[in-house]
């Protein structure tokens, strides 16, 4: 038997104008596996996001979600998808209620189940008592937590984190990406998550190193250790990277 | 186990693998999800529903009253005895609330856009055209709320058009927001930053205001300028007004309603294309 594929990228390449972005990447990401795209500014990180968000049309390449082609069958690929953007894309003026509220709708649930799933993944993250409370009076680690509740609110195959933790204090980051770990292990959530800022990966993740639109490396973090001969994810990282600034 | 994909992966609850992922129950609440978003935004947010009436009347009260006197009109249809100037404006300002309410939701589009919020909506499991539908009938409701606000001033104020056309009306406007809401959206295709949309108000709003039947009637128009009154005679914001014009007082205009269907359609399809990752402008500005 086949095991089972949260998302498998094929052959992507992707290209503004004449820059060309994304160079033949290929990977695949199993259910309950938390695997960290690494890459500095311009590695193309954004560009692979938009592109199995469906921001951005795939040209060159194939992408699918739980077995769906994101271009062909667009929507059911995507109802296994939930996402953290780096940006945050809730809404300043309406309450956490209001925000969940309208992600569910989006998403076809009925009032009951909707209410369900707010109090469960609110009450997760220790947000539930704040869900009346305008997003504007929120701080940033408590925003991402909502943002982070939303994203799993329709129970998606795959979770994609886009820089979550990017301007946080470090007790925010701390729990938001310990939080991440054990959904991916608990919930055999599939998580991609990129970032770079090399102290959030843990020694049992999986490692994609991009670097200008190309995989460097990809495999555990051991094995990418191994590759480049180092002992630190840092050094692996610089040594692929050639030093350019994450 | 099956085979089909996504099958042993985690599912919403209520649905089980292979079912369709969409059915009528969530187009249904994911439209009104849009539209009680941007209502609630719109009566949460005071300022914006004060400057939308403010606009058209200062144009009422100052503008018209001050041109009263210079602009003699005479009885043209729908109108069966001579009117004020007042009142010949008055369907002229409902179009301007829906063109600027469409420019308005325009203008958030770009804004969602560049904020990041935009983003969500368009990686819902829902078809594009879809969603923007949806958010063209908020846009549409929201404007159809301030013509009525601006209708009960204009009451008080002395102008009247007979009580069935206040319900002849509705759909009218329902036409005329879309068809607005639709250019909206197409200019919002276009736009890459908000800096860029004082150009709209320029080049888009100004014109099809100004070179319209919202002001002066046609034949007035073509006294001065020939080319100018058939410019606005094929201006869609003219049919639109004029659509509203008839409708207010109960009769039909049926030129002015083909020709505001027919640009709705077109101003629609051509935001869906540009809103399509495949076709549109969206790969070329960054995507969303």
């Amino acid at each position: 038997m086949k095991p089972s594929i949260a998302l498998s990228i094929e052959n992507l390449s992707f290209s503004y104008s004449t820059k060309k972005a994304l160079d033949q990447i290929s990977f695949k990401i199993r259910p309950g596996e938390c695997t960290l795209l690494l890459g500095p500014n311009g590695a193309g990180k954004s560009t692979l996001f938009s592109l199995i968000t469906r921001l951005y049309d795939t040209r060159e390449g194939h992408i699918e979600l739980c077995g769906f082609d994101i271009k062909q069958q667009t929507r059911q690929a995507l109802a296994k998808l939930g996402v953290v953007f780096q940006q945050t894309t809730l809404d300043m003026d309406l309450s956490v209620m209001q925000n969940l509220r309208y992600h569910t709708a989006l998403h076809g649930m009925g009032r009951k189940l909707a209410m369900q799933r707010i109090q469960q993944e609110l009450e997760r993250l220790n947000m539930y008592d704040r869900r009346f409370e305008k997003i504007r009076q929120l701080n940033g680690g408590h925003r991402r937590r909502v943002e982070i509740a939303r994203a799993l609110l329709h129970k998606p195959a795959l979770l994609l984190l886009d820089e979550p933790t990017v301007g946080l204090d470090v007790p925010s980051r701390l729990a938001i990406v310990e939080y991440v770990h054990q959904l991916a292990t608990d919930e055999k959530l599939a998580v991609l998550w990129a970032s770079h800022l090399i102290d959030e990966v843990y020694p049992d993740d999986h490692l994609i190193v991009l670097h200008k639109g190309r995989i460097k490396a990809n495999g555990t973090v051991n094995e990418v250790l191994k590759i480049t001969d180092t002992a630190m994810v840092k050094d692996a990282f610089y040594s692929l990277t050639q030093g350019d600034q994450a | 186990m099956t085979n089909q994909p996504g099958a042993d992966l985690h599912l919403p609850e209520g649905r089980r693998a292979g079912q369709p992922c969409v059915n009528i129950l969530h187009y249904w609440r994911a439209m009104w999800g849009i539209i009680g978003r941007e209502l609630w935004r719109f009566v949460t947010q005071r300022e914006r529903f004060i400057s939308a009436l403010v606009r058209p009347l200062i144009w009422l009260f100052v503008f018209a009253a001050g041109f009263r006197a210079a602009l003699g009109l005479a009885i043209t249809p729908p109108y069966e005895t001579y009117i004020l100037y007042e009142v010949y404006i008055t369907p002229g300002l409902i179009g301007m609330i829906q063109l600027f309410n469409g420019m308005q939701s325009s203008l958030s589009m770009v804004y969602d856009r560049e904020m990041g919020s935009m983003k969500i909506l368009m990686v819902c499991p829902l078809p594009r055209w879809f969603l923007l539908l949806s958010k063209l009938l908020a846009g549409t409701g929201v404007s159809i709320l301030q013509v009525y606000v601006f209708l009960g001033i204009a009451w008080f104020y002395d102008i009247h058009a007979p009580w069935q056309g206040y319900l002849w009306v509705l759909p009218t406007l329902m036409l005329s927001g879309l068809m607005l809401g639709a250019l909206g959206l197409l200019l919002s295709s276009f736009i890459k930053q908000l800096e860029n949309f004082a150009g709209v108000m320029n080049f888009v709003i100004f014109p099809m205001f100004f070179m319209s039947t919202a002001l002066y009637p046609l034949w007035k128009m073509k006294e001065s300028s020939v080319l100018l009154s058939k410019l606005a005679e094929y201006n869609p914001f003219s049919q639109a007004v004029e659509l509203i014009r008839f409708a207010l007082y109960g009769q039909f205009n049926e030129h002015a309603f083909i020709y505001t269907l027919v640009a709705f359609l077109v101003f629609m399809a051509s935001a869906i294309v540009g809103y399509n990752p495949s076709k549109g402008m969206m790969v070329r500005k960054g995507g969303g």
